[in-house]
């Protein structure tokens, strides 16, 4: 994506030249990062309210106005999918939010989502100009979503999509997660006739199932999908492609390309003695049956076991989701059991820091060996190993390494082993040609996501393994322009 | 969608119920199982396919009323509908022409079992079924298990029904009196474990096929998770079927009772 062609935004337009001398460069460096208002701690932890509150009209415009819009915009390299960075920011600056709005919707299908779970702080904000000062990036995370949640509230600039024409062909997306909504999305607006099939009783896959309420409410989720079906998309829940229909039935329907984005969720465990006693889950399973199933809300049949001391195995984003959960499920003492240290966690940065002030306690360099249980074989003691940093591994993280004789009991009545995901084999498993690597993901063409099957793309955790929300949504949008390519060839 | 077509009680607490699922009864083979929920803010619970009619679009639940969700169940009424209905999940159940099989069910594990008894003298086997329950109103489709069946044995606990006694006394009077090539067993744990054992005694290969805690009953989750051979194995992804001696029943019962 470039930041002159292809966008409703171009940096060489009149607008921005002038906007770019009304503020002199030295006034700019000068205004410090915004903060972004939050929930105090200790009310947030008593209800799923979403923590970051958002920016006002006036604070956003004062941080866009930080931007330099420099002539090579370093951190629209550092996004996954380029989004013009500088393009809606500058139009924040100018008071245009709507207009920003179309800006992201030109690359990233969910703006509103991106603005709150990308890692910024790997990604575009980790290329700006400021770190060369040797102060803090621009706020792209926190503009993004700003511009992202005005359009949601106002319904502003979409007005400018012309109506569609459908062109007759039929494609179907298996999985409603990020990678596939953003795939669904882009073909509807090429025309395609788009139906969605998924395996659970809500669309949004992740983003519903897994990503808490109090980091990305349902609500922000649902207005993206509601916005996909006012455009046409067809969404089929209740339906597991590869069991319900097979992908000769797909054929049958009409549909001539699939794109499959199922994701990475088959939990994976540690494998060490006791991890079976009950009171030891996947974080998919106690997500899911909070966020998901309702579990601990009143009039929602489905349980969950509450703990009052509860560990939560890993460092990643869904770690600290499972973690801050159980906080707010009541737990007194949530720890984070991380075999590395707090500098090789792969989480959000904000989520670590919201997690410590909402009074998560971090045992890094530990590593559980074992659990204990009572007689009901309920679990009751974690047992550590306390460990320290040694040579890098193939990850280029420093390999922990046990402290030989340094073990430790733990009082826990409830761990959640939160040690990553690995792709889902149902669809991998159903289709015989469908090439798929040791790992389990669905190996595909770099170039074009192409599997090995001619009328099948994929995306997502089921091709990357599990990774972030904004990896998927850039494969979506990828897969539909190799696909589109396929179907109606430019002449 | 979804919506129940007939209702008969087979006992007080054990229903069965006709769905309209034309994918699902299209696609589903002997051994596949859905999850259901009654209602909105309901659980997702697995439950076995008994029965599906291709024709008519249709599949055969048959429930016992246990808690909360089946209860829900148990309560709908024809014309009424299901909120969702997922399947067919789980692992088709292998059958092969073997010789003699003995396939026995404990109380509402009759109901998974029937296809299965269909299947297995279809293939050309000798089937024996062995019928168990506490007593003769928990007995479930006597009638429709005796048209596959060259013998059917029917053990209560209370001796109220057929001969007095568990249904470990059933299967071994079979397998002491004859060559037996398979054993299946479907109902609670405790009794599949014990006929495991039995069995193991014999060399009689079995298989079992469980019923553990879901919620999303298509591999995401781990909450179905057993041990299989000292490996992990999901039921809802790799069975619901498995090899009966190479379970750890001790352990799937401690799990059962999570939420107890």
């Amino acid at each position: 994506m470039s930041i002159n062609q292809n966008t409703s935004s171009p940096r060489d337009a009149q607008w921005r030249e002038e906007l770019r001398k009304a503020t002199p460069v030295k006034e700019r460096t000068s205004i410090p990062r915004v903060k972004m208002p939050e929930l105090p701690a200790d009310y947030r932890v008593t209800c799923n309210e979403e923590v970051n509150q958002g920016l006002s009209a006036e604070a956003a415009v004062l941080e866009a106005r930080r931007c330099m819009d420099c002539p090579d915009p370093q951190c629209v390299t550092g996004c996954p999918v380029n989004i013009n960075i500088p393009g809606f920011i500058k139009n924040i600056e100018r008071g245009e939010f709507g207009k920003a709005a179309v800006v992201l919707k030109e690359t990233s299908a969910l703006p509103a989502v991106c603005g709150r779970v990308c890692p910024q702080e790997k990604q575009c904000e980790s290329r700006c100009l400021y770190h060369k000062m040797k102060k803090d990036p621009v706020a792209i995370g926190y503009l993004e979503r700003f511009a992202a949640d005005y359009e949601r509230i106002n319904g502003a600039a979409s007005a400018d999509v012309e109506p569609l024409k459908f062109n007759g062909i039929k494609v179907a997306v298996v999985g409603s997660g990020p990678a596939g909504l953003s795939f669904a999305g882009d073909m509807i607006k090429r025309g395609y006739e788009v139906t969605v099939f998924e395996a659970l009783h809500e669309i949004g896959g992740v983003l519903k199932y897994g990503i808490p309420e109090f980091r990305l409410p349902n609500d922000v989720v649902d207005v993206e999908i509601n916005a996909l079906a006012a455009l046409g998309v067809k969404f089929v829940k209740d339906c597991v492609v590869g069991k319900t229909i097979s992908y000769d039935d797909l054929h049958e329907m009409g549909f001539r390309g699939v794109f499959v984005a199922s994701g990475a969720g088959l939990p994976r465990f540690m494998g060490i003695p006791g991890e079976n006693f009950v009171g030891v889950m996947s974080s998919n399973e106690y997500l899911t049956r909070i966020n998901l199933m309702g579990a601990g809300r009143d009039g929602y049949d489905t349980p969950v076991l509450k703990g009052r001391n509860i560990a939560v195995i890993g460092g990643g984003n869904t770690a600290m989701d499972s973690v801050r959960t159980a906080r707010r499920m009541g737990a007194e003492r949530a720890m984070i059991v991380y075999r590395r240290s707090e500098a090789e966690m792969p989480a959000r940065a904000e989520e670590v820091k919201h997690a410590k002030e909402e009074g998560v306690e971090f045992m890094t360099l530990h590593n559980p060996v074992e659990y204990l249980a009572d007689e009901k074989g309920r679990v009751k003691t974690m047992r550590v190993q306390r460990m320290q940093l040694g040579e890098a591994d193939a990850s280029g993280r420093r390999s922990p390494v046990p402290v030989e004789g340094d073990v430790v009991d733990i009082s826990v009545d409830l761990v959640v082993v939160s040690v990553g995901v690995s792709p889902n084999p149902l669809i991998p498993n159903s289709i015989k040609a469908l090439e798929v690597s040791r790992r389990g993901t669905i190996v595909v063409d770099d170039a074009t996501l192409k599997s090995s099957v001619d009328d099948i793309y994929a995306g997502g955790d089921i091709v990357r393994g599990g990774a972030t929300v904004i990896l998927a949504m850039g494969d979506g949008r990828h897969a539909a322009a190799s696909m589109h390519e396929q179907l109606m060839p430019a002449d | 969608m979804n919506k129940i077509l007939e209702k008969e009680y087979f006992s007080e607490k054990v229903v069965k119920l006709v769905v309209e699922a034309p994918s699902i009864a299209t696609s589903r083979k002997p051994g596949h199982f859905v999850i259901v929920r009654a209602c909105e803010r309901g659980e997702r619970i697995p439950l076995t396919i008994a029965d599906a009619d291709t024709a008519r679009g249709t599949i055969t639940l048959v429930i016992q009323n246990v808690g909360v969700s089946t209860e829900k169940i148990c309560a709908l009424e024809p014309g009424e509908c299901l909120a969702d209905v997922v399947g067919p999940l789980g692992q088709a159940t292998h059958i092969a022409k073997v010789g003699t099989v003995v396939c026995c069910g404990g109380g509402v594990g009759v109901a998974p079992l029937l296809p299965i008894i269909k299947a297995m003298k279809e293939a050309g086997n000798k089937v024996v079924t062995v019928l168990a329950a506490r007593a003769k109103d928990l007995i479930i489709l006597e009638d429709q298990v005796r048209p596959y069946s060259d013998e059917v044995i029917i053990m209560t606990d209370d001796g109220s029904y057929g001969t007095k006694g568990l249904v470990t006394a059933g299967v071994e009077s079979v397998i002491a009196r004859e060559k037996v090539d398979q054993v299946v067993t479907i109902g609670p744990a405790i009794m599949m474990k014990f006929v495991a054992q039995l069995t193991a005694k014999y060399e009689v290969p079995t298989m079992c096929s469980l019923n553990t805690i879901m919620v999303d009953g298509t591999g995401m989750c781990g909450a179905c998770r057993i041990t299989v051979d000292g490996k992990m194995r999901f039921v809802c992804i790799d069975g619901p079927e498995f090899d009966a001696h190479k379970v750890d029943f001790d352990e799937m019962m401690m799990r059962l009772r999570s939420y107890n």
